[in-house]
């Protein structure tokens, strides 16, 4: 028997030192992480789709976008609710496919913890510019003359 | 798998070009004038069916979603996932033909327009 016996498969044993798993983590992140895509993604479909009617469907399409279209937009509350869901949502859920992907190719320890930490560094900007930029807009800038939307008053 | 592979590509594209497009939006808060000279680059045949394949990429990635969460929570998901492959090309294509002749006559007609 001893000497037909098989070893475990991947075990981590001197017959198989190359596969070594990680320790058993006790942390729920990446279930919440998993979750979080399917309920993000269900959510972004409605957001995106409803942001490509409105911006590329309706009335002149995407002749119709420059400074004065997103003003008007930006000009409703509920626009910024909308934009700011979207921005956010995408991102994370954007940002943790990339993670995936990342840890999935990248074998090497550095080159998957450099790639990793790019991916944040560039998400965090990007989340917080577009926040920024939402909030801190304003629709009529001064000394502005075009492309501004019609409820601007023009000196 | 080449459900899986699609999905990844498509991830992958339509991320890139979000952090692009979070970018040039923000030009918004440069000037109107930035905004409107940098988005007036994106009007043009060439970028109009860079939109095209963008928004293919956006509509296979969400309803393969919907197939990947089916899969997941429904009992007879994994079961019928070679189906429901089927479904998501077929909404795919009834999604994607009216938004081309749309978006195309756009992109198409008023070339040199604004």
């Amino acid at each position: 028997m001893s000497a037909d016996s098989i070893a475990a498969p991947r075990s981590n044993s001197a017959q198989s030192p190359k596969y070594k798993r990680n320790k058993a983590s006790h942390s729920s992140f990446e279930m919440i992480a998993w979750l979080f895509m399917r309920l993000s993604g269900v959510v972004l479909i409605v957001l995106i789709f409803g942001h490509l009617f409105v911006n590329l469907m309706v009335g002149e399409g995407i002749h119709a976008i420059d400074f004065g279209f997103v003003a008007g937009k930006w000009s409703d509350p509920f626009w910024q609710i909308w934009d700011l869901a979207m921005l956010w949502l995408a991102m994370l859920h954007g940002s943790n496919g990339v993670r995936t992907i990342i840890n999935d190719y990248a074998d090497r320890d550095g080159t998957r913890m450099t790639l990793k930490a790019v991916l944040y560094v560039a998400s965090a900007v990007i989340i917080v510019l577009g926040t920024l930029v939402i909030f801190t807009f304003d629709p009529c800038p001064a000394g502005a003359v075009i492309d501004l939307p019609s409820f601007c008053t023009v000196p | 798998m080449w459900s899986w592979v699609g999905h990844r590509i498509t991830g992958v594209v339509i991320f890139i070009f979000l952090l692009v497009h979070v970018l040039d939006t923000s030009l918004v808060r440069v000037s109107p004038e930035a905004y409107t000279a940098v988005i007036g680059a994106y009007k043009n045949p060439i970028m109009g069916l860079g939109e095209a394949a963008l928004v293919a990429a956006i509509v296979f990635h969400a309803f393969n979603g919907l197939r990947v969460i089916a899969v997941d929570f429904w009992k007879k998901g994994p079961k019928y996932q070679r189906q429901m492959l089927w479904a998501v090309l077929g909404l795919w294509a009834v999604t994607m033909i009216p938004f081309l002749i749309r978006h195309l006559t756009i992109v198409f007609s008023n070339l040199g327009g604004n």
